[in-house]
């Protein structure tokens, strides 16, 4: 006997369009190395240079998920049926790009914050106003 | 060219807007090599974040087994930007691992304009095609072709000096 893996569309060019390929192995890393002496390549898409399972992909062992199974230690007996999925997620950013943002909104308020303090002091006295309001004025049209 | 039925824009819309802040995603599947997605399927965000999303792995098993059984692949992948654009971002593009879907995009950046647009995204290069968006009821030949936004000439993906 051995263990069915189900392959997706995106894998499929390593294994000649086949949906399901037939493997061998104690544990999923074994598992994945077998393919890959018949299916050249397809472990590297799986596993990453530092050995770990890579965060694109979904790997099952009958109806579990393998992050739950001890990855790529992860038991494996005859019969059993490994199903591989592209991990579906992203997102509107990237960290940095989030942190630019969240920059973004504490400038903009600040802002805010500066063109409200301006308008009041302007409201009190027209002798102090011009010194306050000057750096809110760069600050709105400096980006 | 993307063709797809306004009730499920409808619906993709509604569901972007009811996750609103969060990241809103699902699929439409379709029959297989039809390129026709008919079945809306709202999926969670298992990172409920405003700037990722996430299908829950286990609900991702059992809703392509389902497709599988059914005959249907994953025809539409979409998800919601809930700050910026409805245009992939690096994230989006290292993730895409169905090469035959429309990735569809939704923001919800404005509470009263719907902004939808597709792309395909393979091996990394992401193309922008038309939304033709089937009005029910209507004459079929009568059918208008909607290109909502047009792709810009440079892509700020990072938005980093707004």
């Amino acid at each position: 006997m051995a263990i069915e893996v189900r392959i997706p569309t995106i894998l499929r060019s390593y294994t000649g369009g086949a949906k399901v390929v037939e493997g061998a192995g104690d544990t999923l890393s074994d598992l994945l190395t077998d393919l890959d002496s018949r299916h050249g390549g397809l472990k590297g898409r799986l596993v990453t240079e530092a050995g770990a399972l890579h965060r694109f992909v979904n790997v099952y062992v009958n109806d579990e998920d393998v992050r739950f199974l001890g990855s790529l230690d992860a038991k494996l007996n005859d019969g059993d049926s490994v199903t591989i999925l592209p991990a579906v997620a992203g997102g509107a950013f990237g960290f940095a790009a989030a942190a630019a943002i969240a920059q973004h909104s504490a400038a903009a308020a600040a802002i805010a914050q500066h063109s409200a303090a301006a308008a009041a002091i302007a409201q009190h006295s027209a002798a102090v106003v011009s010194a306050p309001a000057a750096p809110g004025r760069r600050a709105v049209t400096g980006r | 060219m993307l063709s797809i039925d306004r009730s499920i824009v409808d619906a993709i819309v509604a569901h972007a807007r009811r996750d609103h802040p969060d990241e809103a995603c699902g699929v439409v599947a379709g029959a297989a090599g039809s390129d026709s997605p008919t079945r809306h399927i709202p999926m969670d965000n298992a990172a409920r974040s405003m700037t990722f999303y996430e299908f829950d792995s286990m609900e991702q098993l059992r809703v392509w087994r389902e497709m599988d059984d059914r005959d249907e692949e994953p025809v539409v992948i979409y998800h919601s930007h809930t700050a910026t654009e409805a245009y992939p971002s690096r994230t989006d593009v290292s993730f895409a691992g169905e090469p035959g879907a429309h990735y569809v995009l939704v923001s919800t950046r404005e509470p009263d304009t719907e902004e939808i647009r597709s792309f395909r995204i393979v091996d990394g290069v992401v193309t922008e095609e038309p939304v033709r968006i089937v009005e029910a009821g209507v004459d079929p030949h009568a059918v208008q072709s909607y290109m909502f936004g047009q792709s810009p000439a440079t892509v700020d993906y990072e938005c980093s000096d707004r």
